[in-house]
């Protein structure tokens, strides 16, 4: 390891345990009980148990299967209808009134819908998890596309590239880093996406074991690792996506 | 050879073909704002091989001309046609008979800068290894062969402006368009540039048609010197230039003073004086 990444992995470190002593001294200093705001080192416990157990596993897989499609799948459309967005304005016209319509419809209140029409199976899991990844990237994708330098287009243009040709040689590689910036933040939507879907129709997963955790056992810690599983899961595909831009994208 | 080539080239040489030809051009802007002819009742005929500098002030259209050139545009009226008799025909972007450079180097940041001269050929199709080593030999002809694999972000300007140069002649074209191509760089710079551009054009001639707006730069390069009015342009008038070649960076011939006047008073009969830096510019 480089020095440098020494360093980071410190500071992260550090970090962390300034935000466990933090949380134990909250609930020392207020006597908070257990049930409300349980002390790091019973979450802690309540989590070794449920990886013992195989438990936190099983959830967190389904809840992983769930988002690799949704995200997947999400922004593959998402880039496809972003540039089709970015090079028509005919069909930003005709397209974004829908688009925009179906974004601002809480995905809480279509995922009821979802599970009517498809079923209460991972599809309708994915599709819930797909629909919310979808308006952030094919928003940057658009943007991202428009944003190519017209004098460069104009060279393109002089060279007799085809719309194919200039889509593919300079429009996704000016977009890229706006697509990445839509691709982080769909990244971090498509954990919530998962969760949602899975508290409307699903038997195992994170946002599962958070329904049991706190209707069926009134296990608050419990809870927490459902989170802290969450918060991991998410953080784990921010740094994916950040590491596939760093690989892509070419510093200015 | 045979003895029937003699006369071959005897013919080529006294029925002197045409690269390209204007007639009465007529180009109209439409913007936001309303209309701006920018050319109008403009015709220029380019004789094959031959070196043609453009010259006028900003916003004289000469740039819209080498467009129109280029296929870049359409004219509103009039018609641009390349080549001569059964084969003119107006130009399309990328018909490999016309190769552009312009004021900037327009390279894309992403490519190397073989990359970025090879774009033409991979645009068309060419194979890799192909590619590669006809755009190698285009960065050895501009004398860059060492920044191949640099990015454009690592190239100095002239050197950029250099790789824009070899990315306009890598497939080759009769008729090579130079769009002010140097007026971002140095005066030494740009001397040394004009120099090599004379040593290419020497070693390959090919139809160049050239937009300046220095006095200096037309005469030290041009066979002809094309004066366009004030907007909307015309051909005010065309200049011969019969200097020997090789010419000097500095022109010493007792005619260089005479072109240089006459250029500069048809200038200031055509524009007005706002417009026409040339009176202060010191002949060279």
């Amino acid at each position: 390891m480089s020095r440098r990444a020494v360093r980071r992995l410190g500071e992260g470190l550090l970090s962390l345990a300034a935000f466990l002593v933090a949380w134990k001294l909250l609930t020392v200093v207020t006597g908070t009980p257990e049930y409300i705001l349980p002390p790091p080192e019973t979450v802690a416990a309540s989590g070794a148990d449920a990886i013992g157990s195989g438990v936190l596993w099983d959830h967190a897989a389904a809840t992983l299967l769930t988002i690799v499609l949704g995200f997947g799948l999400g922004a593959a459309v998402a880039i496809g209808v972003g540039i089709a967005l970015g090079k028509s304005l005919v069909i930003e016209r005709v397209l974004s009134p829908y688009i925009v319509a179906a974004q601002a419809v809480p995905v809480l209140a279509l995922a009821p819908l979802l599970d009517i029409w498809f079923g209460g199976g991972l599809f309708s899991r994915v599709l819930v998890c797909a629909l919310i990844v979808f308006f952030p990237i094919a928003i940057a994708t658009m943007v991202g596309i428009r944003s190519a330098d017209p004098l460069l287009r104009e060279m393109l243009r002089s060279l007799g590239a085809s719309p194919g040709q200039l889509t593919r040689r300079l429009e996704i590689p000016s977009a890229l880093p706006v697509i990445f910036g839509g691709l982080r933040v769909g990244v971090t939507l498509s954990v919530i996406g998962a969760v949602v879907a899975e508290w409307v129709s699903a038997s195992t997963g994170l946002g599962v074991l958070i329904n049991i955790a706190d209707q069926g056992l009134f296990d608050t810690p419990l809870m927490f690792v459902a989170l802290a599983a969450l918060a991991v899961i998410g953080l784990a595909f921010y740094g994916l996506v950040v590491s596939v831009e760093r690989r892509l994208v070419q510093p200015a | 050879m045979a003895a029937g080539n003699g006369q071959a080239t005897a013919r080529i040489r006294t029925d002197v073909g045409l690269a390209a030809r204007l007639s009465a051009i007529r180009h109209v802007f439409k913007g936001p704002e309303g209309e701006l002819v920018a050319l109008d009742g403009l015709d220029l005929a380019v004789p094959a091989g031959s070196f043609t500098a453009i010259i006028g002030p900003n916003g004289c259209g000469k740039s819209t001309l080498l467009r129109l050139v280029a296929g870049l545009l359409a004219p509103t009226a009039g018609s641009v046609t390349l080549g001569e008799g059964a084969a003119a025909a107006p130009p399309r972007a990328g018909d490999g008979r016309a190769g552009i450079a312009f004021q900037q180097p327009r390279l894309l940041p992403w490519l190397t800068t073989l990359d970025n001269v090879a774009l033409p050929l991979a645009l068309d199709g060419v194979p890799p290894a192909e590619r590669a080593a006809r755009a190698r030999l285009a960065l050895e002809r501009v004398g860059i062969a060492g920044a191949a694999g640099l990015r454009p972000g690592e190239l100095s300007g002239g050197m950029a402006q250099r790789a824009g140069l070899a990315r306009a002649m890598v497939s080759d074209p009769p008729l090579l368009l130079l769009d002010e191509p140097f007026s971002a760089l140095d005066a030494l710079t740009r001397e040394a540039f004009d120099a090599e551009l004379q040593r290419l054009w020497l070693e390959r001639p090919r139809t160049v048609l050239l937009v300046t707006h220095s006095v200096s730069e037309a005469i030290r390069l041009a066979d002809r010197i094309v004066v366009l009015t004030a907007r909307p342009g015309a051909v005010a008038t065309v200049l011969p230039v019969d200097l020997p070649r090789p010419r000097p960076v500095q022109l010493t011939d007792p005619e260089v003073a005479e072109i240089d006047r006459a250029v500069r008073s048809t200038l200031a009969e055509v524009h007005p004086p706002e417009l026409a830096p040339w009176s202060g510019e010191a002949a060279s």
